[in-house]
């Protein structure tokens, strides 16, 4: 039974609402995570002071954000300076939007009772109607080119990084900001051609039928995941590519710090700041949702237990595998050295780019036989 | 769902694309230029949308506004924006470019009115599968339009190779 159009934007909203939410504690415990793995990688504690563990780190450093002194130099251009952040920040958070991260939930059906006054379908109508059984998936919107539109809005993404370079009016943020574009458009053809493999196989654009594609398993006990399924070649090139395209060690060349103190967010201080920070992580973990949802089978893993259990645990298998996703950026973080800019740039052009169309190619051969 | 507010949406998209558009034009500061660009690619996107066109949409955003307004805005950033400030705006080909619009635009009209002859009805054909959009552009590029297509490929090879053979001191 479809949801009536004033139930769904309802629910349109409370799922938007949780889905932020969530996406946004996420990358405050990935700071600290982050935090706390180098940290201990380099034979340091990290964060132990505030709360047990440092769990309440990321708290601490929200409240000094907002709290500091938001610096606005005098030689800046004023309005994209404040509006740059602001256009990393949201174009970040909105390809959350398409991400599916499990089933749908169904609930229903079940009888209006007697003493509410009314029902939305029909107003004033005294309650006693039956309703439903409606079906919500776990995604804010489902769109049929779900993969178009995340691939386009991180494209967009960079605006923010080359405008903040550009109205900053400092030599070392111009160039960070040049270097940010110039690397983030590289490296979004790589990223895009590795990613042809796998909608070859699987035929649709739509984040679901993608995942639903990889139900299964190969001989009874290996999944049937698209990494396992020819496309390692794929994920590979993938992950390098995401690397560069989130500007993570060992690509972070923008904000080479040896270098151009702090590349494009050298002018930004406080809440400005922060916003940078955040669409960083929050791209990390858009990358890590692609990525398992297109090489890791996305929620698909085993099912046991009571309904409620077997209703939530593809929600979880799903944040379990992004997580393994973000232990590893911090764990290449952890051990990498920063490539130059020349090996960054024939690195993408010259072995990424023939390898993901040598990839996209056989793929092809291999589908079409 | 069905679409909801729909001549609301288009009206909104329009006009936003045309405001964008006259605003490229009339900026002295060509940052401001590019952005007003994007802007109105994004709604040329949305207008792409609302014709059940979703993937020529996603591809507009992906290449034109994500991809080339890039490299725009990236050789922009590096020239003088406060001596290109104090230049006064010329442009010596104003007639030529009157005469070109008035020409534009009475053939829009033109094709406006006659719309019914030129565009019969039978051969529009929305398909409201959005679903098979994707498929219906490639199996219309890799079989009707075959020749255009390699063509274009072939002009876009021919211009790739001039650019290296450009950029390039010695080959």
């Amino acid at each position: 039974m479809p949801l009536p159009l004033s139930i769904f934007i309802l629910v349109s909203v409370i799922k938007s609402a949780i889905v932020l939410g969530v996406l946004l504690t996420a990358v405050a415990y990935t700071v600290w995570l982050e935090r706390k793995v180098v940290g201990h990688m380099q034979n340091r504690w990290g964060p132990t002071r505030v709360g047990p563990f440092g769990l309440l780190q990321p708290a601490a450093d929200g409240i000094k954000f907002l709290f500091k002194e938001d610096l606005t130099p005098p030689h800046v251009y004023k309005p994209l300076f404040i509006a740059a952040p602001m256009m990393a920040l949201i174009f970040a958070l909105t390809s959350i939007s398409v991400i599916p991260f499990g089933n749908s939930f169904t609930f229903g059906p079940f009888s209006v009772p007697q003493f509410l006054p009314f029902h939305y379908e029909m107003p004033f109508h005294w309650g006693g109607a039956v309703i439903g059984p409606y079906s919500i998936p776990f995604q804010i919107t489902d769109v049929n080119i779900g993969l178009l539109m995340i691939l386009g809005v991180t494209s967009m993404g960079v605006y923010g990084v080359a405008l903040a370079g550009w109205s900053s009016n400092n030599k070392y943020s111009l160039l960070g900001g040049l270097r940010a574009s110039a690397q983030m458009v590289s490296y979004e053809i790589a990223l895009g051609l590795s990613l042809v493999g796998v909608l070859i196989q699987s035929g649709s654009f739509s984040l679901r039928a993608i995942v639903d594609a990889q139900g299964g398993h190969f001989w009874g006990f290996i999944p049937r995941w698209n990494i396992f399924h020819w496309q390692f070649i794929g994920f590979f090139i993938y992950l390098m590519a995401a690397y560069a395209e989130t500007n993570r060690i060992p690509f972070d060349l923008p904000e080479a710090e040896t270098e151009l103190v702090a590349g494009y967010h050298t002018e930004y201080s406080a809440m400005k700041f922060a916003m940078f920070f955040m669409a960083e992580y929050t791209n990390m973990i858009t990358v890590g949702c692609v990525a398992t949802l297109l090489f890791f089978g996305g929620w698909h893993g085993p099912l046991f237990g009571p309904p409620l259990v077997q209703a939530l645990l593809p929600v979880f298998w799903f944040a379990a595998k992004i997580f393994c996703f973000l232990f590893l950026y911090i764990w290449v973080r952890g051990t990498l050295p920063r490539f130059r800019y020349d090996q960054l740039m024939s690195f993408g052009w010259k072995f990424l780019l023939p390898l993901a169309i040598a990839n996209l190619v056989a793929t092809a051969i291999f589908v079409a036989w | 769902m069905t679409p909801v507010a729909t001549p609301f949406f288009f009206y909104l998209f329009a006009a936003i694309m045309l405001i964008g558009g006259i605003l490229v034009i009339t900026r002295k500061n060509p940052v401001h230029s590019a952005l007003a660009l994007i802007v109105a690619l994004l709604a040329q996107a949305s207008i792409y949308l609302m014709l059940y066109a979703p993937f020529v949409a996603g591809v507009q955003i992906i290449l034109y506004a994500g991809g080339i307004m890039v490299l725009f805005l990236f050789v922009i950033m590096l020239v003088s924006i406060e001596r290109s400030m104090k230049e006064r705006q010329f442009n010596s080909q104003w007639v030529a470019g009157t005469v070109a619009a008035v020409a534009l635009g009475g053939l829009f009209i033109a094709v406006y009115a006659k719309a019914e002859k030129i565009f019969p009805h039978h051969a529009i054909r929305i398909t409201p599968d959005e679903l098979l959009n994707t498929q219906g552009v490639a199996s219309m590029l890799y079989g009707q339009y075959m020749f255009a297509f390699e063509i274009a490929s072939l002009l876009l090879l021919v211009a790739i190779i001039g650019a290296v053979v450009m950029a390039k001191k010695r080959i």
